[in-house]
């Protein structure tokens, strides 16, 4: 327990090898993760609790934390050594609520670079707990951490003070045991002096977002192109080819290899669960994911994401929310689950709500962006303009959607938004293996969640195609597809797939035997996006939200398409 | 020597100053001063966002961006 951003989730997972995610900026651990660590003969439980600066909840999260701590039997409370003076407020709480605490003066590292000195020894003398220094990252200090957790023990020196006295206490604490010597200005500091200030800020948001985009593509089709399309060609097709002949032509072979396309396997075309079911998450939508959560860690690890939040502040204020709304959109573009999750770290009901709607209207998560790259490029179109010119088009239209909503749902959505108050951690120098292990973390959940799914999907589509369910449903939709957005009525599958999972309604449409108007792509793509979020992100909605709001956002959503896909038909296709 | 009071807003950039009062009530203050914003405390701005933007502070040894409306509930001092 302890402060946002002090390392709690890192020294959790030192502990118990257990798998968390850390970032450096506030607010990442948004809910309880709990793991085992083993003591000599004994196990115990460890929970990673959500940062708090007191014992007074400010949001969600916070409430979170409190709760985990009426069940401690022993507290872990880590501390920011580089801001020893406010961490040693709870701290002090902790010690009046009378449970033991064991102090870990993390960053320890850090210390020396900002030149401060504590005196540890001293602190551990006057508070009367185990005090360890420890840097997380590296694992340094964490064994004499757990050797010094059966000495814990509480201080009952502290009683039921006011806020005021606890400051004075900290004051009178603070100035034995620590020294600050005069620092010059660093490098660091110039860097983190420009990226927030407004005139340099802006302009750097500006190439760092387009650099780390294109990069993202820059790997992903690279991974494709030299790693998995060989992959899936020269040696997963042999085996697939001869899985097909094994099987005798029928519904088994119809579920598992698919349709034959011009007498062979078709990865994207066949619809089998072997073929399509894994080429789409494997060889489509994993080599992106892979390139995103790489850049994404490393944005997180530096520290940059704060200082993004305070400059988009005034936009995203403007949206009902406040400049943290940014970092719930660019986990957004990962996957929408985390995105609903972290929006939790926002203060009123108002502010969840919007931030939660939008994301799910107009975001588009990372499988379903590489599913957009790889329509444009698998089908066959009569293209006027480069393939990338109609995807920049579709986040276009997108990013015109957020801002509407946004503005509209500011304006009628009941309740404040308050503003943004938000601590900027000092840039850190991303450690590579903890960016790296964090990146694998997420790319393991992608493909734990994402398989199960395509593959029930797949099942599922065939099942109903058999059972000529589709074609009954295309019959229903299609005066809503054709009539109203200007599509074949066969795409009423996509969208309805596009319930459970975006990618593999985009994996569906590059199976359908139609030859599309490029504009219709581009409708189609978003209206994917808008209508619906996948299954796993509305359960997820209706966590967070309640049923009700869900409700409503559900309608927006409904609504919103709508209104959008009948404009972009007028707009794009001319009729 | 001149001693001027101010809201926080109102300071230059760079400018060092100490904090004399926090008007308003209890609920969000609590959190400003557990993160240091306290009276007594010496304050510097390091950012301020274009159209009554946020406002970024350096306060003890940490920055903390935090609105405009709040900024103006901050009284401080220059000396």
């Amino acid at each position: 327990m302890g402060n946002p951003n002090v390392g709690k989730s890192v020294i959790f997972s030192r502990l118990t090898s257990a798998n968390v995610i850390a970032s450096n900026y506030p607010g990442t651990t948004v809910d309880f993760s709990t793991g085992k660590i083993r003591i000599e003969e004994d196990f115990y439980e460890v929970t990673d609790a959500p940062g708090i600066y007191s014992l007074e909840p400010t949001n969600k999260a916070e409430e979170v934390a409190l709760k985990i701590l009426e069940k401690a039997d022993l507290i872990i409370n880590v501390v920011d050594s580089t801001i020893l003076e406010r961490n040693l407020y709870l701290t002090l709480e902790l010690l009046e609520k009378g449970i033991p605490v064991v102090i870990a003066l993390n960053l320890w590292d850090e210390t020396k670079h900002l030149g401060i000195n504590i005196d540890e020894k001293e602190l551990e003398k006057i508070l009367g707990v185990p005090v360890v220094p420890t840097v997380a990252i590296t694992g340094e200090g964490i064994k004499s951490l757990v050797s010094r957790l059966s000495e814990a023990t509480t201080n009952k020196k502290y009683k039921s003070k006011n806020e005021r006295e606890r400051w004075a206490i900290i004051g009178s604490i603070v100035s034995k045991i620590q020294t600050v010597e005069h620092r010059h200005h660093t490098f660091r500091d110039t860097v983190a002096d420009a990226t927030i200030k407004p005139m340099t800020g802006v302009p750097l948001a500006i190439v760092i977002i387009f650099i780390s985009f294109w990069i993202v593509r820059l790997i992903g089709e690279g991974l494709i192109s030299y790693i998995l399309d060989p992959f899936f060609e020269n040696i997963y097709r042999p085996f697939a080819t001869a899985l097909s002949d094994l099987l005798d032509p029928g519904i088994l072979h119809d579920l598992i290899i698919g349709r034959l396309i011009d007498g062979g396997i078709d990865f994207t075309q066949s619809l089998g669960m072997l073929t399509t079911g894994v080429y789409v998450p494997i060889g489509q939508v994993l080599p992106y994911i892979v390139a995103f959560y790489f850049i994404l860690s490393l944005l997180e690890d530096t520290g940059y994401l704060p200082r993004l939040a305070t400059l988009a502040d005034n936009v995203f204020h403007k949206l009902g929310m406040h400049g943290h709304g940014i970092i719930s959109v660019f986990l957004s573009f990962g996957c929408n689950v985390s995105g609903a999750l972290s929006t939790r770290i926002l203060e009123t009901r108002k502010q969840r709500f919007i931030s939660a709607t939008l994301l799910a209207i107009a975001i588009p998560c990372m499988a379903q962006i590489a599913m957009i790259f790889a329509m444009f490029s698998k089908l066959e179109l009569d293209l006027v303009y480069p393939p990338i010119a109609y995807i920049f088009l579709v986040f276009l239209i997108l990013l015109i959607v957020y801002v509407s909503v946004g503005l509209i749902l500011n304006r009628f959505v009941k309740g404040e938004s308050p503003e943004i108050f938000l601590e900027i951690p000092h840039y850190r120098m991303p450690h590579f293996q903890t960016t790296m292990k964090k990146t694998w973390m997420r790319i393991l959940w992608f493909l734990k969640d994402a398989i199960p799914w395509l593959f029930f999907g797949v099942f599922l589509v065939n099942i109903l195609y058999a059972v000529g369910i589709i074609e009954w449903f295309s019959y229903v939709l299609q005066p809503i597809t054709e009539g109203i957005f200007g599509l074949p009525g066969e795409t009423s599958i996509v969208f309805l797939t596009g319930f459970l999972r975006k990618d593999l309604a985009v994996g569906l449409l590059l199976s359908l035997p139609i030859i599309f108007h490029p504009m219709q792509l581009v409708i189609i793509a978003t209206i994917l996006t808008i209508f619906f979020p996948c299954a796993a992100t509305f359960a997820v909605l209706i966590k967070e939200l309640g049923i009700k709001d869900t409700i409503k956002s559900l309608i927006l959503m409904v609504a919103t398409s709508f209104i959008v896909g009948i404009t972009l038909r007028v707009i794009l296709l001319g009729i | 020597m001149n001693i001027e009071s101010l809201p926080l807003a109102h300071l230059s950039h760079n400018k060092l100053a100490k904090i004399i009062k926090i008007e308003g009530g209890h609920g969000l203050h609590n959190k400003l001063r557990v993160l240091g914003i306290r009276e007594g405390k010496l304050i510097r701005i390091v950012s301020k966002q274009p159209l009554f933007g946020p406002i970024t502070v350096a306060v003890s040894g940490n920055q903390i961006t935090i609105g405009r409306g709040m900024a103006h509930k901050i009284i401080v001092e220059v000396k």
